[in-house]
């Protein structure tokens, strides 16, 4: 099952419950408050995911570690590595 | 597998243009196989440069020895996957190191002996531990963290970096994800994750230092975010 496959599984899943739920005559209905909760669902999960979204890309952007020690002993390696090669014979 | 001497590296560098970064990373690559004492040989495959790479290759294999480079020149515009097609079958190692020869992966290579942790497959992550970036601004990291973000949620990969192309393969793990994975450029890179995956081959990492290009033109603009999703989305809706 493919990755797209599964997301459409479980939101027609998610979905026809919601449906159910929403759609049911009076008697088979949750009691007020969660019935009044309910139908406004989906848009609080999509705002709490992109809330979620955003904390967590801010979060790693932050924490985005930046190499410093990396770079300079890169140019350390490249100097003694151009300085080996001339003396191996390397014409650049 | 034998304990340590038997073991063999090889890795695959596909060039095209890296006249100035072929000889340095041959040179490091060279230093730290020889300093950790693990036999190696770096395949060169170069798609026909025009700038003289391959009368470097040809310098770089009279230094070392025809056992330790090898050289291979094809004359097609290929994408990633060609290139590691025709290196492998030449490679005579038991391990296989795919990374790029422009030198932006910058690592001492220690990740060979995580290899030890019996890992199918070893990852170099920027995003964990003490990987890292250099000499990017706000907006590239970004939309590097974006990116991979959006990734994560759509293809739950276990892996926390799957744009990297700095990896280590066993030898048959590489050949099998090659008959299953039909995508091209750095696409394909994610692709074998994913489908590594799947397979229920192990994947470890490793974080690695990110240096951004020393010589030439990094590839990064509109078209290469565009082509980027269109390329996630399809591994989406086909893995």
């Amino acid at each position: 099952m493919t990755k797209l496959t599964q997301w459409l599984c479980g939101l027609a899943l998610l979905g026809s419950a919601w449906a159910a739920l929403t759609l049911a005559p009076p008697g088979l209905r949750l009691p007020a408050p969660y019935q009044q909760a309910l139908l406004p669902l989906p848009v609080y999960l999509l705002v709490a995911f992109g809330c979620y979204s955003l904390a967590t890309v801010g979060y790693r952007l932050a924490t985005f570690n930046d190499c410093e020690e990396a770079a300079a002993e890169l140019q350390e390696h490249i100097s003694a590595a151009r300085e080996d090669l001339r003396r191996r014979g390397l014409r650049f | 597998m034998a304990a340590g001497g038997a073991d063999k590296f090889s890795v695959l560098l596909p060039t095209y243009n890296e006249r100035e970064n072929l000889p340095l990373v041959v040179w490091l690559l060279a230093r730290t196989f020889q300093e950790s004492g693990n036999n190696f040989e770096i395949i060169i495959i170069d798609d026909g440069s025009p700038d003289g790479t391959q009368e470097i290759a040809e310098q770089l294999e009279k230094i070392y020895g025809s056992d330790k480079i090898v050289r291979e020149i094809i004359s097609v515009l290929f994408s990633s996957g060609t290139a590691y097609i025709h290196g492998m079958k030449h490679a005579t190692g038991n391990f296989i190191v795919i990374m790029d020869a422009d030198l932006s992966h910058h690592v001492s290579l220690y990740f060979i002996k995580q290899k030890e942790g019996n890992f199918d497959i070893v990852s170099g992550t920027r995003y964990k531990g003490n990987g890292g970036v250099y000499g990017w601004d706000l907006k590239r990291k970004l939309i590097s963290r974006g990116a991979n973000f959006i990734t994560q949620v759509l293809l739950r990969p276990g892996a926390s970096d799957l744009t990297g192309s700095f990896r280590l393969y066993r030898k048959e793990v590489l050949q099998k994800l090659m008959e299953k994975c039909v995508s091209k450029g750095y696409v394909f890179q994610m692709e074998m994750i994913v489908r590594a995956r799947q397979l229920g081959y192990t994947i470890g990492e490793v974080p690695i230092s990110f240096v951004d290009r020393v010589y030439g033109e990094s590839k990064l603009g509109g078209n290469e975010i565009v082509s980027f999703l269109k390329g996630l989305l399809t591994l989406f809706a086909t893995t």
